[in-house]
């Protein structure tokens, strides 16, 4: 175990600290484990070298590797043993490596986990928390890219929770482990180095529901998620120096969904932008702005700034930069908008 | 083997016969509920297969679990389900066993460990190893007995459910009904081998064909392979060959099996196989035998009347059950 992760734990049990997002969703998983002997990992490679993108570090040497346990690569098989013991007494959190592969999944996260509670007659209780990884930005190319996060939200039955900050993963993450419903639970790999303050313990687990406003404002409401919503936080700021005022919306849920927050930012600015890492159509951001017409809200045209559409993420750097939306992009589009 | 041991085995062969028969006129009256329009949507019966469901399930304790599938109704009446609440539940009324929200494909009884009963194939092996698993890491010495068909085994969840059983020595017992027909389509024209056992040999687990249409091989074959798991010896696959009367579903006539075929396996009636070696025994006479048919169809006539007589759950009620609260 390294020195850092050592001062880290030193710090974790003091209160609130500095957390890395990866130290955050180690920090949750760990809590939990802690707490609650029937909680358990599951997936490629968790208990090996602290997984994939180090978010398991030290866990399996901590709780064994019966309850950190590695399975085959085989995502539709081990999210199907998540249910079967989640149905029978344990609180199974699986990983899906990468965000693409869920869709291997599927027949689990869309037939199985979300449906078995209704067709047992309200019987039994499905407490599977599947984590995942998605995401652009870090060259991996077309098949490794995807935030996927806009798949499983038509999907009664199931959550999905989406993490922006290192205390969204801390508190989101804590609170999808507890929930006795299957959530879907999306990070966002190029987060897992960005740092922020943390609340950890009880105090820090966030409730199922509610977007987070990250950044109070007057002149337009931005509704984003997971590296959009980092990204749009900082075109915020930047736009703060020429005297344009940013409501930054953080949608932690996609299912359910926060309508009201956001109903009552654009109540207040009269402006809507969804920044998303996805394309457009059939999304959450189109989802959104549906339904604030259909509750007749008061605003000016809607606008979306999100992946290219009939374009696919590639790997060469230069590309994949020119289509996922940077900081610039996302504030010029804001100041268009103001300043239209 | 002695006297007592003797009388006792024939007793519980009798009870066997019951069951099976029970069964066959639940099913039966399944199909004229069908008719009647009482029953809708579609069902797969499992008239043939009886041997299968009453031998396997009945050599469960009731501390294990069970995972089966949309031709599931066997299973479910083996592991003790009333028949009101499957009648109720086929029915679409409040009295089923989940409240008519579920439906023929979906016989469940959390109260009997009856976990799940999948209408998409292959996850009632990956679901029922969760089980096994579950059981495994509580500490308990539950095992779990998964069911699935002939057709699920070409598809990959069967595969890794296998694989990761035997990696982890669950203690799970995995039983195939190879009935020969996958939806409408002859296994020889879909699949690689003609004993789907021989596929245990890839996850380094044993694999056993058994005939299942004698309820004794088949309460022999199953008892072992759950002892074998409840003593920490992992996993086994058991290929039971049988037969299904009926076509697939509802709608199908099943025009598509060869002339003579059905007659054939009809001589081997799991029912009337045992029933045969009762009277032989001088356990049950033919006479005797009729009068317990005569008994199994008041029972199912009385449980199918009050099914029916059940309202259906509220829109309100059905909504609760999408989520946990």
């Amino acid at each position: 175990m390294s020195t850092h992760l050592e001062s880290v734990q030193a710090e974790v049990a003091a209160g609130t600290v500095e957390l890395s997002y990866r130290e955050a969703i180690r920090a949750a998983l760990e809590h939990e484990l802690e707490e609650d002997p029937t909680v358990l990992l599951m997936g490629e490679d968790v208990a090996t070298a602290g997984g994939v993108f180090k978010t398991n570090e030290g866990l399996s040497d901590k709780f064994g590797h019966e309850r950190v346990r590695n399975t085959p690569i085989c995502e539709n098989g081990f999210v199907g043993v998540a249910l079967g013991m989640a149905v029978t007494g344990l609180r199974p959190v699986v990983e899906i490596m990468f965000s693409d592969f869920m869709p291997t999944a599927a027949d689990a996260l869309v037939n199985e986990l979300p449906k078995f509670r209704f067709m047992s007659g309200g019987k039994c209780v499905v407490p599977v928390t599947v984590r995942s990884i998605g995401g652009a930005t870090g060259r991996f190319g077309t098949q490794h890219s995807a935030t996927g996060e806009s798949w499983y939200i038509g999907v009664p039955g199931l959550r999905v929770a989406t993490a922006a900050t290192p205390a969204s993963a801390y508190g989101l993450l804590r609170a999808a482990i507890r929930d006795d419903n299957p959530v879907l639970f999306l990070e966002h790999k190029a987060l897992y180095s960005r740092k922020g303050p943390v609340q950890l313990g009880e105090v820090g687990i966030l409730p199922i529901g509610p977007a987070g406003t990250l950044r109070s404002g007057s002149d337009v409401t931005v509704v984003a998620t997971l590296l959009m919503a980092d990204r749009t936080l900082a075109a915020a700021n930047l736009l703060a120096d020429e005297s344009v005022s940013a409501e930054v919306i953080e949608l932690r849920w996609l299912r359910p969904l926060d309508y009201d927050t956001i109903v009552e930012s654009v109540s207040k600015t009269g402006r809507l932008l969804v920044v998303e890492e996805q394309v457009h159509a059939g999304g959450w951001g189109a989802t959104v702005i549906s339904e604030l017409t259909m509750r007749g809200v008061p605003f000016e045209r809607p606008a979306s700034l999100s992946l290219p559409d009939d374009m696919l993420v590639a790997y060469s750097p230069t590309l994949e930069d020119a289509i996922v939306p940077g900081i610039d992009a996302i504030a010029a589009k804001i100041r268009s908008l103001v300043q239209a | 083997m002695t006297t007592t041991t003797e009388a006792a085995r024939q007793t519980e062969r009798t009870e066997w016969l019951r069951k099976m028969l029970e069964i066959r006129l639940f099913e039966e009256r399944v199909q004229e509920l069908f008719m009647e329009g009482k029953i809708q949507g579609t069902t797969h019966l499992c008239q043939g297969q009886e041997a299968v469901s009453v031998g396997a399930v009945g050599a469960l304790a009731d501390r294990d679990y069970l995972t089966t599938t949309y031709r599931g109704h066997g299973h479910a009446l083996a592991r003790g389900m009333s028949m009101e609440a499957g009648f109720g539940e086929l029915m679409g009324l409040a009295s089923g066993c989940c409240h008519g929200v579920g439906g023929s494909m979906h016989l469940t009884d959390f109260s009997r460990n009856l976990i799940g009963a999948f209408a998409i194939i292959g996850p009632s092996y990956s679901v029922g190893l969760g089980a096994a698993m579950s059981a495994k890491l509580r500490g308990t010495d539950s095992v779990a007995m998964a069911f699935c068909g002939d057709g699920a085994t070409n598809i990959g969840t069967f595969h890794e459910a296998l694989n990761m059983a035997s990696v982890w020595q669950a203690p799970s017992v995995f039983v195939i009904e190879n009935n020969l027909y996958g939806e409408y389509s002859p296994l020889r024209e879909t699949t690689a081998v003609d004993d789907l056992a021989d596929r245990a040999k890839a996850y380094a687990m044993p694999g056993v064909v058994v005939d299942g249409q004698d309820v004794d091989a088949v309460r022999s074959a199953a008892a072992a392979a759950i002892d074998r798991a409840r003593g920490g010896g992992g996993p086994t696959l058991l290929e039971m060959k049988t037969y299904r009367y009926r076509g697939h579903s509802r709608t199908d006539p099943a025009k598509y099996r060869a002339e003579g075929e059905l007659e054939r396996w009809k001589q081997r009636d799991p029912i009337d196989l045992l029933g045969s070696q009762l009277a032989a025994a001088g356990v049950l006479t033919e006479a005797e035998q009729s009068v317990l048919r005569s008994d199994v169809q008041a029972v199912v006539d009385a449980a199918a009347a009050a099914a029916a007589e059940s309202p259906v759950l509220s829109l309100e009620a059905a909504k609760g059950y999408v989520y946990a609260s």
